[in-house]
């Protein structure tokens, strides 16, 4: 079977769903948004980090590259990326890992093992495993058997997604997951295009199906200053969020945040960072008031 | 409609009602508290500079040059004890409730020359060092150097031990092998149970009377020995009664003077109280608190024992006074809080006893130990936490002091209304309480063979330590320096940082062709150094029995009264001895760099890493850095690491366990403690086949090595529970969380699962010190404006700015579980 790539398994995570949770990050999106924190979650493909803060610069890869394509300088290595052909040896032999290769396969059972090692947390605080990514829905199959396995064992299954999916495979999802956190990220569909790089009516359309299949959701929002916390999206998510059929909806703002600057550097993609502002205090209180107008509860994460 | 607003910065605000406990304003001028006086009594404590005081020495030696040979030994102890309670200077402040100081006033610390005795250049060194400071004057120096220190050269404790040990002994102490606890205080680490609620001296006088009386001179072999001590109880009595008379007198005097009716009143009640406690069994809440307190006072006046004593499970003693009182009215929940205040300042007035032999640099600590238990379960195995719980859970959030130390006791009982009070109090970042776990630690004392109801009465005493409250003798003995051990065997026996000799020859290990081998030879190292260890402790027990015994403790202990034998002399119904091992994460990981990568991998050879060690890594910084980060490490819920973990503990355990120390039915136990000690063993040792480099600490408690643990917490708790903590007496774990863990209302809720996780799986322990990097680089910067912030090490909490750079650097570096 074909298996995606895990580029992060989260350990106590308790940001990303009810209770002590374990984070399986799956690798590959189909969105592009200008304030990705995740940047090496967007490509399916392995993907080589480089971090020259922990560069020794002993030349230990360049010597072990098969295709000499890393040589070294004072600054530390440079990589010439037509002769790299991603085989990883590089970060095989990295003393500081230094370079590290974003994205390993797991098989199912070896990710089952790794949600087991958890599995007394999720037990006693109501948690359990909640598969990210990127867009885990893109690994329709996969994300499939780990659901169903499991759902065999009585784990807790949220599954984060972006809701950019064909709606009969979100459904057959949706019947093998107990919660999902869903993003909406702004309503307008030229501005959404603009930012994330693709329309958001499919999104839309797939969230309003998936309520009225009374499915248990949680919307979160990312909020970005000076692209999304205007007055007037904040207003136009609100009114859509509670016109959405079944249970109230909780609302979980995630403010944005510089950190992941250092991503993309190591990636070698400094330029794709886009540098966006944080969101203010009077911002974030402004939008839980205007989810508040609204009958909505939203909080901060 | 939704005002739950929650942002990052800040904790969210509680009623008092709602939740149980709150935080207070820190806007207030004076500072916390939960009114004025607690306010001003909190501040003078806080801002008084601690001091030395003669007094006790000079009484003491003036006492013993008159008497020693004329009065047997404990008897000797005892009237020594009433004669200083009979001189010594009586302090009672302005505004307190609670009274009652072991110097002449607040942070005044006595010396016990007996024991050790502080040369002129050790007093001078605590008078001018900046960190740990006591205060003295140059004509206290002056004097002490005329009365005191000649009469006690060659009669001190430490003294007798140093001219004793044997030369091997000497030498393994020397290179940091060990520690030994006796050298500079009295055993200790005494917790009490309720049995000073019930009975006062007056009940133990004719206790002892009766006991006399009865003495069988013809049968007895050990009757003399028996009235002796009994004579010297029935005088520490009288010397605790005549001290608290003492406050009775100087507050009704005071109150002949006060012109203000509510203190006047206030006085007299206060005489009354010292009046009739501890002469007779506390009939209030009050009576309680200040019965205690007297009692504290006499055992570390009588002597300095190891960790300043403690009340045991306070709350459970003071909650049936606290809920009749309640029910008549007669208290109300302010008043309650308010002495629990004045007790809890009062047990910060009192610093611990510096230690002689210092050198400017050795910081050493404020912290004299005293912890209070809060929660767990009753002697009858029922849920413990009461309103007084929910109490000293608002006062230790409120005044975050120094002292005393708080330790919440989480069983599968405790509801978790407790739990979130308690991480709502971690979550402020004091330090305290750390949190403990009775459904395992019961089953510790079980094993070591207390009876049910005992083990129930237990809890930990100074640190982690576990004992029968009230029931047991259990002696910390010294730290043990593990991968010291294993440096030693790698050098076949010599010390690579002297070049001198102090271990047994156990074989060239470039010649060991299996990691088998290795690990059989560090065996045989531990074993002889841990015999030898026990061999000097042993010898000192005695020389604590015959010249040092202690009547005043032995009161309170049970059955040293019934059996007219000492604390110190087997009197108690259990006795223990702990040996602390450290380093665990240490030895663990360099065992496994060398069993994979040496053994199995064979990526490198013995001799090339062995070199390195010896280098400290110089010119082979892609071995130690291949090493950091390509070994499995404890930490990380990996079995390969992990078991070498679990056979390591497992074999000091073998070591240790289950030897006999001497006194009737007295065993060796393991204990896993390191309090600060990890800091000192990484000094002496040169690097680590670890990668850790010479001079670094080694890592504290049972806590993984310093970065070593990169999963996070749920997977160190993994980790930490495929050792059997039932075997020990105690085992140590350290979680660092940044505050951006905790800001939700739900995550102290799910750090309240995380510490229920760890129990069920059978941990013992585990504290949490919240703070974040940036926050202690500013600490280091500017320490004036981070007078306040306390963090947790290693068995206690220590204000940042006390500490000398490796420790604060120590801080900085544990692993930081971001939430990013």
């Amino acid at each position: 079977m074909y298996s995606p790539l895990v580029f992060d398994i989260k350990r106590y995570a308790i940001n990303d769903g009810p209770g002590i949770r374990i984070v399986i990050f799956l690798k590959g999106c189909n969105l592009n948004c200008a304030w990705c924190h995740n940047p090496e979650s967007i490509s399916k493909e392995a993907e080589r980090m480089y971090a020259p803060a922990k560069c020794i610069k002993c030349g230990t890869c360049v010597m072990a590259c098969p295709e000499k394509a890393i040589i070294l300088t004072s600054e530390g290595i440079v990589t010439n990326t037509e002769l790299c052909k991603m085989c990883g040896r590089c970060a095989e032999v990295c003393p500081t890992k230094a370079i590290e290769l974003s994205g390993k396969p797991r098989t199912v059972a070896e990710i089952m093992d790794e949600i087991e090692k958890e599995r007394l947390f999720f037990d006693q605080s109501g948690g359990g495993v909640t598969f990210s990514g990127g867009e885990p829905l893109l690994h329709t199959e996969f994300l499939i058997e780990l659901l169903d396995e499991c759902g065999r064992r009585g784990i807790h299954r949220a599954v984060d997604t972006a809701g950019l999916a064909n709606t009969a495979v979100l459904l057959d999802i949706a019947k093998r997951t107990d919660l999902f956190l869903y993003d909406l990220k702004m309503i307008d569909s030229e501005r959404h295009q603009k930012w994330t790089g693709v329309a958001n009516e499919k999104i839309l359309e797939n969230l309003k199906i998936l309520t009225e299949t009374g499915a248990n959701i949680i919307i979160r929002i990312p909020l970005v200053g000076n692209v999304n916390d205007d007055i007037e999206n904040i207003t136009e998510t609100a009114r859509f969020v509670s016109a959405l059929k079944g249970e109230k909806k909780v609302v979980n703002l995630l403010p944005y945040h510089k950190i992941a600057q250092t991503k993309y550097e190591k990636l070698g993609r400094s330029d794709d960072f886009i540098l966006l502002e944080e969101p203010g205090k009077e911002a974030q209180l402004r939008a839980i008031a205007i989810f508040g107008k609204y009958g909505i509860e939203a909080s901060i994460f | 409609m939704f005002e739950k607003i929650i942002l990052h910065e800040d904790t969210p605000e509680r009623a008092a009602s709602t939740e149980g406990n709150f935080y207070s304003s820190k806007n207030n001028p004076i500072g916390p508290g939960m009114n004025e006086r607690i306010q001003k009594l909190r501040q003078r404590s806080v801002e008084t500079e601690p001091s030395l005081s003669i007094e006790r020495a000079l009484h003491e030696t003036a006492f013993y040059r008159e008497n020693f040979g004329k009065l047997s030994i404990p008897v000797l102890r005892a009237a020594n004890f009433l004669d200083h309670c009979r001189k010594k200077v009586i302090y009672l402040g302005e505004g307190e409730l609670i009274v009652g100081e072991r110097g002449p006033r607040p942070k005044c610390v006595p010396t016990f020359p007996e024991l050790t005795c502080h040369s002129i250049d050790d007093l001078n060194v605590l008078n001018t060092r900046e960190l740990q400071r006591y205060t003295i004057s140059h004509e206290d120096i002056d004097t002490y150097a005329r009365e005191v220190i000649p009469y006690w050269e060659g009669k001190t404790q430490r003294e007798r031990i140093f001219n004793h040990v044997p030369p091997e002994w000497k030498a393994a102490y020397e290179a940091g092998m060990f520690t030994e606890f006796m050298e500079q205080r009295a055993p200790g680490h005494t917790a009490l149970d309720g049995k000073i609620y019930r009975k006062g001296m007056l009940d133990y006088k004719r206790e002892i009377a009766a006991n006399l009386a009865a003495l069988d001179y013809l049968n007895d072999p050990e009757a003399t020995d028996k009235a002796e001590e009994w004579k010297a109880m029935d005088i520490s009595c009288d010397a605790v009664i005549l001290f608290a008379e003492r406050h009775a007198n100087l507050a009704e005097e005071l109150a002949i003077k006060e012109t203000n009716p509510i203190r006047k009143a206030e006085l007299l009640k206060i005489a009354e109280v010292c009046r009739w406690v501890p002469a007779n069994a506390p009939r209030n809440f009050w009576e309680a608190i200040q019965m205690y307190w007297f009692v504290h006072l006499g055992t570390i006046t009588e002597l300095n024992g190891w960790d300043a004593m403690n009340p045991g499970h306070f709350d459970q003693h003071l909650a049936p006074f606290y809920l009749r009182e309640i029910a008549e009215g007669t208290l109300t929940r302010d008043q309650a809080k308010e002495l629990i205040s004045c007790f809890w300042i009062k047990v910060n007035n009192h610093p611990a006893p510096p230690k002689v032999g210092i050198t400017a640099r050795e910081s050493g600590t404020y912290n004299d130990f005293t912890n209070i238990n809060i929660g767990g379960v009753k002697s009858d195995g029922t849920d413990g936490t009461s309103e007084v719980s929910y109490i000293m859970l608002e006062v230790i959030e409120e005044l975050h002091i120094l002292q005393p130390g708080s330790a919440v006791h989480i069983s599968a009982k405790t509801p978790d209304k407790f739990l979130h009070a308690a991480t709502r109090v971690i979550r402020q970042g004091h330090g305290y309480p750390s949190v403990f776990n009775p459904d395992v630690y019961i089953l510790e004392l079980l094993r070591q063979g207390k009876s049910l109801q005992d083990a129930r009465e237990g809890g930990c005493s100074g640190c982690i330590e576990v004992g029968a409250f009230g029931k047991e003798a259990y002696l910390l003995t010294g730290y043990l320096n593990v991968p010291k051990i294993l440096e030693v065997t790698l050098n076949n026996g010599i010390n690579p940082v002297t070049g001198i000799r102090v271990g047994l020859e156990t074989g060239n290990p470039c010649n060991f062709t299996t990691y088998e081998e290795l690990y059989a030879a560090f065996l045989k190292q531990l074993h002889y150094v841990v015999d030898m260890k026990m061999r000097v402790s042993n010898y000192i027990d005695r020389m604590f029995a015959k010249y040092a015994p202690a009547p005043f403790l032995s009161i309170v202990i049970d059955d040293c009264v019934s059996k007219g034998k000492d604390y110190y002399d087997g009197g108690p119904r259990y006795n223990s001895s702990y040996i602390q091992c450290c380093g665990l994460g240490t030895v663990t990981d360099s065992l496994t760099t060398i069993k994979k990568h040496v053994f199995e991998d064979k990526s490198f050879g013995m001799g090339r890493i062995l070199k390195a060690v010896l280098n400290n890594f110089e010119g082979e910084e892609v071995l130690r850095q291949t090493i950091m980060n390509r070994t499995p490490f404890f930490g990380n819920d990996d079995d390969y690491a992990d078991s070498i973990a679990v056979s390591v503990y497992n074999d000091l355990f073998e070591a240790i366990d289950g030897k006999p120390n001497i006194k009737p039915g007295g065993k060796y136990h393991l204990n896993m403690l390191s309090t600060t000690c990890h800091v000192y063993f990484g000094k002496v040792m040169g690097a680590t086949p670890n990668g850790r480099l010479a001079g670094k600490s080694i890592s504290d408690g049972t806590s993984p090595s310093h970065g070593a643990d990169t999963h996070g917490p749920s997977s160190v708790i993994k980790s930490m529970t495929k050792f059997d903590h039932v075997k020990s007496g105690g085992t140590l774990l350290n979680q660092r969380f940044l505050p951006s863990l905790l800001r939700k209302e739900e995550d102290i809720k799910k750090l309240g699962h995380l510490i229920r996780s760890y129990f069920t799986l059978g941990g013992h322990h585990i504290q949490f010190n919240i703070v974040d990097t940036a926050t202690l680089l500013a600490a280091q910067a500017c320490p004036s404006d981070y007078k306040d912030l306390m963090v947790r090490m290693a068995g206690y909490s220590d204000y940042f700015n006390d500490m000398n750079a490796d420790l604060q650097q120590e801080v900085i570096e544990r692993t930081e579980n971001s939430g990013f």
